[in-house]
């Protein structure tokens, strides 16, 4: 069965601040969607909302087409998992129980370890890698193995949908890619829908089949990366001057910026 | 390294991970606890041998050996213990929930909270049977945790948000209380002062009843919301993305750690630092996972003030040092040594 999140007329604030109006966005399933655009322009706060993190003021988010606050929240966690962005670890734990974590919405008091618990626990830990770190503390381990352990959470909740809030920020260059690639290998292999909110736009080109482009809480563009990210809309949306060319490993949309130098020395 | 045992049954559906090595820990805790309460009942000014003591428990002994182990020292050794379990585990549910290793009972305002109806019971009015002190001592805790939980809630609670207006609550309650103290007889601020210190001096059968009462109910329910507090010390983000019902279940361990430290309180005072040195220790000895770690830390709490209790007692002879004091000289540096600790952090 394929699971589908939708927006429709979404209005998000926080106190009396609004963020977000009369947004509507569907996310394509068994799809990777990437969320861009500047800071403050509402992506992580519509990412939050998505993953009913937040309660709209109207409107609402929709899971397999019902509204997502009137279904039992461990209902949801079932089939929708969320990391927020720089999560921090309590001091002690170690990864393996963190991976553990993830089987929380399946788990009862008297149910806290069934062959699955454990088969998804392991294989957790086997794709991120972290096998070899399992009985470590988090506190013990680097930046980019942390969010590998905290991934390693999200995939033994094993929910057909999983939303990461910038996943690979703090993380040097062979981090990020390796995060992304590990995504991109859970929506090949598992067909499982991702989205996220990324700040690299030429990563976003790369690993997205859906891009969506935000300023100013409104999407300004949405589509395959090829349509989305031209040099109108990258001028619209950061508010920069840019070249578009061929990524020359993938073939995907490579932005190029202006900045006041080189225009200097071009001129 | 740790070892498992898993627990799988089919019908009813069971399925346990359980952690050989804290099965272990809860044995050995288990065992020393018992020791250390036959220890407590033996020594003192009069020091029985073990066998004088097992007569008078069994009622044949009809001296006044009976009126030592049974009237005397008993009842106040297993106070000190459940004092020591409800101090623990407050303490260790606080502390996860705040996702603040420093956080204590008296952080959220309870044990200052508890000091002022207390205090302001023994001096300003004499006449009131001291009797009622636990009462009022039990009303005070509960109504500053309330007001810490009122005043930092912002169309949600959080835990950070607490901590601070709990602090504030606390030197509120703590200037009232000076206020008191300085304006009364010196007679009562004796009075005040030795209650303030925490102690388990003097408690007998009719303190133990009650105790152990609150603790039958509250202990369950704690173990019960343990796989709550798991996810809630992950942070407030991660815990309702795995499911859990944040704001509710993080009401229900705040109210039963309101519950577990007043009872506490109001039996022996505000006893200080028990309730921040039992979950470390527990944390480094079994990790974070709070099903372990709660019944660990409270073992460890009961035998912290059990310990604290006998050498109060023993050390100036017959002169006694209240326990509270004991576990200030040890909790003071210990609360140091983590400052130090979480410095590079």
């Amino acid at each position: 069965m394929t699971h589908t999140l939708h927006t429709e007329d979404l209005k998000l604030a926080y106190e009396r601040a609004v963020v977000i109006d009369g947004l509507s966005l569907r996310i394509p399933a068994g799809e990777i969607t990437v969320l861009i655009g500047p800071n403050g322009c509402g992506k992580s706060t519509l990412l939050r909302a998505m993953a009913r993190l937040m309660k709209p003021q109207s409107g609402a988010v929709y899971l397999d087409g019902q509204a997502i606050t009137q279904l039992p929240t461990k209902e949801v966690a079932k089939r929708l998992g969320v990391l927020p962005q720089g999560p921090i670890a309590p001091e002690g734990l170690t990864v393996r129980d963190l991976a553990i974590q993830g089987r929380y919405p399946h788990q009862r008091w008297l149910q806290q370890w069934s062959e699955e618990d454990q088969r998804l626990v392991e294989q957790a830990l086997a794709v991120t890698g972290m096998q070899p770190f399992a009985d470590r503390p988090l506190e013990t381990l680097s930046g980019g193995q942390r969010q590998k352990a905290w991934i390693a959470m999200a995939l033994a909740q094993n929910t057909p949908l999983l939303l990461l809030d910038e996943p690979t920020t703090y993380l040097d260059l062979a981090h990020q890619i390796e995060v992304l690639d590990l995504l991109s290998d859970l929506n090949r292999v598992q067909q499982r829908t991702i989205v996220m909110v990324l700040h690299d736009l030429n990563q976003a080109c790369r690993y997205a089949h859906y891009l969506v482009a935000m300023h100013a809480g409104r999407i300004v563009a949405a589509g395959a990366p090829e349509d989305v990210m031209t040099e109108e809309i990258v001028q619209q949306v950061f508010g920069i001057a840019c070249r578009i060319v061929s990524d020359p490993v993938t073939g995907t949309p490579l932005c190029v910026p202006f900045s006041r130098r080189a225009v200097t020395a071009r001129s | 390294m740790n070892s498992w045992l898993v627990l799988r049954r089919e019908r009813p559906e069971i399925s346990l991970r359980i952690n050989l090595r804290a099965v272990l820990l809860l044995l050995l805790l288990s065992v020393s606890t018992v020791v250390l309460l036959i220890l407590t009942t033996s020594l003192g000014e009069v020091v029985l041998p073990l066998g004088e003591v097992w007569r008078a428990l069994v009622g044949q002994d009809a001296g006044p050996n009976t009126l030592i182990v049974y009237t005397l020292r008993l009842p106040r050794a297993l106070i000190a213990m459940l004092v020591g379990w409800a101090l623990a585990m407050a303490g260790t549910i606080l502390q996860g929930l705040t996702r603040n290793p420093l956080a204590a009972p008296d952080v959220i305002g309870i044990n200052a909270g508890a000091s002022l109806a207390a205090v302001t019971l023994i001096v300003l009015n004499s006449s009131v049977p001291v009797t009622y002190v636990p009462l009022a001592a039990f009303g005070g805790a509960f109504a500053a945790a309330a007001l810490s939980y009122a005043l930092s809630w912002k169309g949600h609670s959080s835990g950070a948000r607490l901590v601070i207006v709990g602090i504030g609550i606390a030197a509120i309650a703590q200037g009232l209380v000076t206020l008191v103290l300085t304006s009364s007889q010196i007679i009562q601020v004796s009075k005040a002062m030795t209650w303030m210190a925490g102690s388990v001096y003097g408690r007998s059968w009719e303190h133990f009843w009650p105790l152990l009462a609150w603790l039958c109910v509250l202990l369950p329910v704690a173990l019960v919301l343990s796989r709550d507090l798991d996810t809630l010390h992950l942070g407030d983000a991660i815990a309702s993305g795995l499911g859990t019902r944040v704001e509710r279940q993080r009401a229900l361990l705040l109210l039963v750690t309101v519950g577990l430290a007043a009872i506490a309180v109001a039996t022996a005072g505000p006893v200080a630092f028990v309730g921040l040195m039992a979950p470390h220790i527990g944390r480094r000895l079994v990790g974070a996972r709070h099903g372990v770690l709660l019944p660990v830390s409270a073992l460890l709490g009961g035998l912290i003030m059990l310990l604290a209790d006998l050498v109060g007692r023993l050390l100036f002879a017959p002169i006694e040092v209240p326990c509270g004091v004991i576990t200030a000289m040890i909790g003071a540096p210990f609360l140091l040594y983590l400052l130090y600790r979480s410095r590079g952090v």
